[in-house]
């Protein structure tokens, strides 16, 4: 039997996941230069804010499809919250700063949230249930798809699109481009640049609060660590798409989960090579893509050469 | 140009911290032991993850180690010596469970250790004790190197003279799994799985030789990377591996995931591990695809064992708020076995404790004999239980069920 549709799909879904993320870090370094760690955290605030409606505000019982919406609001608002809070209190205070203190404060914060988390919210020392959309897997061409995947199959393209629109057809989203190319002529031209940067940071939490919910639907399971592991994985996708690009992030995404799941799957079968195919091996093999494409393409697949702006 | 130098010290300060999360202390719990009136205070270290993943199994033996100690001081089991616990949190991570051995050596009120859960957290803390001379025991540790020495396929040698375990080995463990695969459950091709960690990979080795052995056909090996929790691409191989059971080397957190996935990706068979999997946390990870998954654990079941009644009551009548888990037995009879230990160095020594109680307890742990919760404990020449049973167990809605219950032989 071909395996080959069913291993795409499966990459295709990882990839997704690691694209949703990676937008936010790829739009946050558009604008102000600033690779925010804390985001992979963001995602994980979202994933437990979801949590958070389902457990305590919403009557035991209530049919998914009802709380899903309302999971999926309460995520968006609980990541927006922190990434606003992270901006305005961690970041702007060091906007002049040397380029190494806000990056060094944003593994801070990350490792703080992380640690609020694990102290603060009820049992989440150990990984904490998420609820699943009741229903079979479909098939579809070979491949199957689990009913939790469905979610992640509509939301990231979806999420794609909007903000696509959002950047190129809306006044903010102009504005989002001009502060990107010259913060200080954009603000010279009537740019309320502050208003942007936090309007970046709001849209980045928004993406990995949708991701937050979908690896909860996925995988069934959340818990404190998830966002730093997938945030390392996203910030990998957002730098091989071209960072600052925001299709890069998403074909970088989807490029990296494809890689490590066919290398899952294939490697082992190259002659010589079955000592380095099984998953353990996975992300080598990303991580020597990565380096490949950044040796002939140092922009990344969809960047653009930036190298009058430092 | 400095955008790409700057990548480039994020990616490098990233893979430090990848690292570096593992580390980092936190409080340390010392227990809820009362200390009684007067007389000497011996304190029993306990080792184990107290948080994080694998903390179910950890605070069930925390929690046993320290009504062993509060039963010891409640019944005066050893004349003028008071019991105290201290627990340490070793995230099961090795490197942290070494710096709680030194922690533990320091303390000069520390007698004897209980733990720790994992067989690499073992590795990285027996040298530090045997230096100390100070007695360890384990509840859990199943990795046969760690008392037989790392070829002890080959030529049984005992590496350090203070280690103790009350669990049985993966010798037996792996190969108790495969005859009950093969014989009983009538599978013959499985796909083996392990997470590269100690246990995992010694217990996958010696399931997949007599299995083997046996007849039976390994259709497929895969490696997984316990950090991760997306297995669907290892899930597609097993597949399409035509495989009829899967063997999985490893724990829980990662087991339960991988069930879900490979009965989501259409394979319904079951999962087989060992005891690392044997938690009720794993049929919460599982969900409803964990039904007719299988472990097998040392000992007989803990609520079946007539020596085990009155445990079961005290640790009920405790109110302790975690479950005694899987590891429950062996943590009380594990810090019993210390007690033993010490009443005999002392009732040796006039009532009181000598010098070097230490290196006394140490030999006095060779020759412990009782009968203990999981039946009769003693250790024999390479610090192993002597006491060998195991039992498979399997899900059943929602909670594990005996099987079988047995006694390994060759």
């Amino acid at each position: 039997m071909n395996e080959l549709p069913q291993q795409l799909v499966n990459g295709l879904l990882l990839g997704s996941m690691y694209g949703l993320v990676a937008i936010g870090y790829t739009m946050v370094y558009g604008i102000v230069q600033l690779i925010n760690f804390a985001h992979g955290e963001i995602f994980m605030v979202g994933a437990f804010g979801a949590l958070t409606v389902h457990l305590y505000l919403l009557p035991d019982g209530t049919s998914i499809w009802v709380a899903l919406p309302l999971m999926l609001l309460g995520a968006v608002i609980v990541s927006v919250l922190v990434a606003i809070g992270a901006e305005r209190f961690a970041y702007r205070p060091l906007r002049g700063a040397p380029r190494l203190a806000p990056l060094i404060t944003a593994i801070g914060l990350s490792l703080a949230l992380q640690q609020a988390v694990w102290a603060f919210y009820p049992e989440a020392k150990s990984k904490l249930p998420f609820p699943q959309i009741e229903g079979g897997p479909f098939s579809i061409g070979g491949a199957t798809i689990q009913t939790g995947d469905i979610f992640l199959l509509i939301a990231a393209p979806v999420s794609m699109a909007f903000l696509a629109y959002f950047v190129m057809r809306t006044r903010t989203g102009r504005g989002m481009q001009a502060t990107a190319q010259d913060p200080d002529t954009a603000k010279l031209m009537g740019v309320n640049t502050d208003r942007i940067i936090v309007i970046a940071f709001a849209l980045g939490a928004v993406f990995a609060a949708v991701g937050g919910v979908a690896s909860g639907l996925k995988y069934g399971q959340i818990d404190f660590k998830m966002g730093f592991i997938l945030g390392l994985k996203a910030f990998t996708a957002a730098v091989l798409g071209g960072i600052g690009n925001i299709y890069g992030a998403m074909i970088g995404g989807v490029v990296l989960g494809v890689v490590e799941t066919l290398a899952t799957a294939y490697i082992a079968d190259i002659p010589g090579l079955d000592k380095f195919g099984s998953q353990s091996w996975a992300e080598v093999w990303a991580f020597i893509l990565l380096i490949l494409v950044l040796l002939f393409r140092p922009q990344g697949l969809l960047g653009e050469r930036v190298a009058d702006r430092a | 140009m400095r955008q790409r130098s700057l990548i480039a010290i994020t990616a490098a300060l990233a893979a430090g911290a990848l690292t570096l999360t593992a580390c980092g202390s936190r409080d340390d719990d010392g227990g809820g032991s009362d200390s009684g009136n007067g007389g000497t205070t011996v304190v029993i270290g306990v080792d184990a993850p107290l948080t994080g993943d694998l903390s179910a199994l950890g605070l069930g033996i925390k929690n046993s180690v320290d009504l062993a100690a509060k039963t010891a001081n409640k019944e005066k089991y050893v004349e003028g010596v008071t019991f105290k616990i201290e627990a340490l949190d070793d995230q099961g991570q090795a490197s942290v469970g070494q710096q709680n051995a030194t922690k533990l050596v320091a303390n000069d009120d520390v007698l004897g250790v209980v733990g720790p859960l994992n067989s690499s957290v073992g590795e990285a803390m027996q040298k530090v004790f045997d230096t100390a001379k100070l007695v360890e025991v384990s509840p859990a540790n199943t990795n046969p190197a760690l008392t037989q020495g790392v070829n002890w396929q080959k030529e049984k040698v005992r590496p350090y003279k203070s280690y103790f375990r009350t669990a049985t080995t993966d010798a037996i463990q792996g190969p108790f799994a495969a005859q009950y695969v093969y014989n009983d459950a009538k599978k013959k091709k499985v796909f083996v799985i392990d997470d590269k960690k100690t246990y995992g990979a010694g217990l996958a080795a010696t399931f997949t030789e007599e299995f083997k052995k046996l007849g039976g056909k390994v259709v497929g090996t895969e490696h997984i990377n316990p950090e991760s929790k997306d297995f669907s691409a290892v899930a597609t191989k097993v597949k399409n591996s035509g495989a009829d059971v899967v063997y999985y080397g490893g724990e829980y957190p990662q087991a339960g995931p991988l069930s879900k996935q490979i009965k989501e990706a259409g394979a319904k068979i079951p999962l087989v591990g060992g005891d690392g999997i044997y938690s009720a946390d794993f049929i919460k990870l599982a969900g409803a695809a964990g039904t007719g998954d299988l472990a097998t654990s040392v000992g007989a079941p803990v609520e079946e064992l007539p020596s085990a009644k009155e445990f079961v009551a005290n640790y009920k009548a405790a109110g302790y708020k975690e479950a005694y888990e899987a590891y429950g037995g062996y943590s009380y009879d594990s810090a019993w076995a210390i007690i033993e230990a010490v009443k005999k160095v002392v009732e040796d020594n006039d009532g009181k404790l000598p010098d070097d109680a230490r290196a006394k307890v140490v030999d006095a742990m060779q020759n412990v004999s009782f009968d203990g919760v999981t039946g009769k404990v003693s250790f024999d020449e390479f610090g192993d239980a002597t006491n060998k049973q195991l039992t498979v167990y399997s899900v059943k809605d929602g909670a594990w069920g005996t099987v079988k219950s047995g006694t390994f032989t060759g």
